[in-house]
C-alpha cells in the first residue's frame, strides 16, 4: 500500500499556476528528495501533505491527495489530527523559546499529555532518535535558544519525532548548518527510515544522492521524472534532469 | 582634500555637541523641576497628609480621599481596560481577515489614540453618565479612562504579537497545535513582554488625566471615602488642580505634595515596565 498518493495535484496562488498536475506515489519506509530550482514547486508540493499552504490566502489546489488511504483534503478531516500523523522540519532551526524539555514535549501537551513519567520517557526516547541525548540530557532545563544552530536542528526533529508521526517532511533540514552538523542530520534521516517515511526538500545533488531511494525532479510546477535515485542521477531518461543534475543550469 | 575632509570633521563634531545640547535641555528641565517639586513639597509628605480629609485649612488638608480614589480608579481601569484591549489587538492581529475594512479599522484605532482626551469626558458624560446613569462615580470614570487607553493597549499588544517570527506560528501548527493553542502556548508567551510594558504605561498615561474626569464631573470635594464603584470620587491630579487654583499658600505646597506622590506612582510604574521589559528579552532571544 502507498503511504501517499498524489492525483493530477494542481495548486494555485491566485492566477498563479505553481503545481501543474502531479501525480505520484511514495512507499513506506523510503526518503524521497524532492529537487529542483528554486520556485519550482517542491517545497509548495511539501507543504501540501500537512496542509500548511492552507494559511496562504490566495492557496487554492484541485486533484487528490491520499495519505494512508484517506484524502486529506476531504472535507472530514481534521487538519489538527492530520499534522500528528505528518511532522515537519523547517528550513531554519525554530526552537521555541521554551526549555530543551518542553520544546521536545510540545506536540504532547497540547494534546493533553500532562503526567510526568509519560512525558519523561517520550522526551528520552525522542532525543536519542534525534542522536541528541548524550549532548543535551543533563541540559534539559537549558533554554533550546543556547544550543548551537545544529543542536537546534534536531531538537526540531526530536519535537516532530515525539507526537510519533509516520511521515516526516523536512524542507532544507540541512541549508542553514554547517559541515559537520549537515552529516549528522544526514546519518539521522537514514536511521529514521526504519520507522518514518521521509520526504526531503533539498538543493543539495550530493545530499539527495547520499540520503533518499527515491528522487523526484520538478521543473516550474512539473514532475519532470521521479524514479530510483541511482537511476535518477547516472541514467536520467529526460535531458532537462540530466542538465540539472550535472550543475547546467540551477 | 585634507579642507574638505576638516570641513567634514568640523560638522561632525557641531552635530555632536547639537545632540548633546539637546538631550542635556530636557534632563535640566526636569531636573530644575524635580528639584523646586521636591524642594517646596517634600516637607509637607507626612502621615497626617496621607490620613487627612480635604480641609478649608491648608494645613489640616489631605489626599486620603484623592489618593484612594487614584488606586480604586487605577484598578478599575486595569479590569476592564486589559481584558478588552489585549483581545482586541489578539483578533485584530490573528484573526482578523487583512482587507480593506480591516485597515479602515487600523487606522482609526491608530487615530483613536491621538484624539484629545477631553473628547473622550464628553463621550463618556452623554453615555456613561447620563444614557447608562452611571452618574459620575468610580466606573464612570473608570469606564471613561478605559476607553482613552484602549487604543494604546490596542497598539501595544499588535506591535507584540507582530514581532514574534512567523518560524514559531508554523512550528506550532505543524505540530498539530490549533490556532488558539498556537496563541496561548506561543505567540502571546513571548509577546508578553510588549504587551505588558505597553499596558502599564498605559495605566500610568491614565491616572494622570485630569480633564476626561472633570468634564464628567469628579466631585472637588468630597468627604467620604469611596467603597464601591458606584461611589463618587475625586483623583490626585484634579486634587492638585484644585488646590493649585486657591490663592492661599498653604494649598500651593500641599499641590506640590501631592504632585511628588503622583509622580512617585508614575516612575514606580514606569520601572516596573522597564524591569519586566528587560526581564523578557532575557528570557526571549530570537
Amino acid at each position: 500500500m502507498d503511504k501517499l498518493r498524489a492525483e493530477k495535484v494542481n495548486v494555485f496562488y491566485g492566477d498563479n499556476h505553481v503545481i501543474k498536475d502531479v501525480s505520484l506515489s511514495i512507499t513506506p519506509n523510503t526518503v524521497t528528495a524532492f529537487i529542483g530550482p528554486s520556485g519550482c514547486g517542491k517545497s509548495t508540493f511539501l507543504r501540501l501533505i500537512n496542509r500548511m499552504n492552507d494559511y496562504i490566502e490566495s492557496f487554492r489546489m484541485t486533484g487528490n491527495l491520499f495519505v494512508d488511504d484517506s484524502d486529506i483534503y476531504d472535507k472530514k478531516i481534521r487538519v489538527e489530527e492530520l499534522r500528528k500523523k505528518i511532522g515537519m522540519v523547517f528550513q531554519k532551526p525554530n526552537p521555541f523559546p521554551k526549555t530543551v524539555y518542553e520544546n521536545v514535549i510540545y506536540g504532547l501537551r497540547i494534546q493533553g499529555i500532562n503526567k510526568k513519567s509519560v512525558l519523561d520517557e517520550a522526551v528520552e526516547k525522542a532525543l536519542k532518535q534525534s542522536a541528541l541525548w548524550n549532548e543535551v540530557k543533563d541540559d534539559l532545563q537549558k533554554s533550546a535558544l543556547e544550543l548551537s544552530g545544529g543542536q537546534q536542528q534536531r531538537i526540531c526533529i526530536a519535537r516532530a519525532l515525539a507526537v510519533e508521526p509516520s511521515i516526516v517532511l523536512m524542507d532544507e533540514p540541512a541549508s542553514a548548518l554547517d559541515p559537520i552538523s549537515t552529516a549528522k542530520i544526514e546519518d539521522l534521516i537514514y536511521e529514521l527510515k526504519k520507522e518514518y517515511t521521509i520526504i526531503i526538500v533539498t538543493h543539495n545533488m550530493q545530499q539527495a544522492g547520499r540520503v533518499s531511494d527515491r528522487t523526484a525532479f520538478f521543473y516550474i510546477g512539473e514532475l519532470i521524472e521521479y524514479g530510483d535515485t541511482k537511476e535518477i542521477f547516472t541514467d536520467p531518461k529526460i535531458e532537462l534532469t540530466q542538465n540539472y543534475i550535472t550543475g547546467r543550469f540551477g | 582634500m585634507n579642507e574638505h575632509f576638516s570641513i567634514n570633521r568640523v560638522k561632525d563634531n557641531a552635530f555632536k555637541f547639537f545632540g548633546i545640547f539637546c538631550t542635556l535641555f530636557g534632563l535640566i528641565m526636569l531636573g530644575v523641576f524635580l528639584f523646586s517639586v521636591l524642594k517646596e513639597g517634600l516637607p509637607r509628605l507626612n502621615w497626617q497628609f496621607f490620613t487627612s480629609f480635604p480641609s478649608r485649612k491648608p494645613e489640616e488638608a489631605g489626599i486620603l480621599i484623592c489618593l484612594l480614589g487614584t488606586i480604586w480608579v487605577m484598578v478599575l481601569t486595569s479590569l476592564i481596560a486589559i481584558p478588552l484591549g489585549v483581545a482586541s489587538g489578539i483578533y485584530l492581529e490573528e484573526y482578523g481577515r487583512k482587507n480593506k475594512f480591516a485597515s479602515f479599522i487600523e487606522i482609526n484605532i491608530t487615530n483613536l489614540a491621538g484624539v484629545p482626551s477631553i473628547i473622550y469626558g464628553l463621550l463618556a458624560l452623554e453615555i456613561f453618565v447620563r444614557i447608562f446613569g452611571l452618574g459620575k462615580s468610580l466606573l464612570s470614570g473608570s469606564l471613561t479612562l478605559s476607553l482613552l487607553i484602549l487604543p494604546i493597549i490596542i497598539v501595544a499588544t499588535r506591535e507584540a504579537m507582530k514581532a514574534v517570527p512567523k518560524t514559531i506560528r508554523e512550528a506550532s501548527y505543524a505540530l498539530g497545535a490549533t490556532k488558539w493553542q498556537t496563541i496561548w502556548f506561543q505567540t502571546l508567551p513571548a509577546a508578553a513582554g510588549g504587551i505588558i510594558t505597553g499596558v502599564i504605561l498605559a495605566i500610568s498615561r491614565a491616572i494622570g488625566e485630569t480633564a476626561p474626569l472633570i468634564v464628567i464631573g469628579a466631585m472637588l470635594y468630597i468627604t467620604t471615602v469611596p467603597v464601591s464603584p458606584m461611589d463618587d470620587f475625586s483623583v490626585l491630579p484634579i486634587q492638585i488642580f484644585n488646590w493649585l487654583s486657591r490663592p492661599q499658600k498653604g494649598f500651593i505646597v500641599n499641590a506640590t505634595a501631592a504632585i511628588i506622590v503622583l509622580l512617585a506612582i508614575t516612575f514606580i510604574l514606569n520601572g516596573i515596565a522597564i524591569y519586566l521589559r528587560n526581564r523578557w528579552q532575557k528570557k526571549v532571544k530570537w
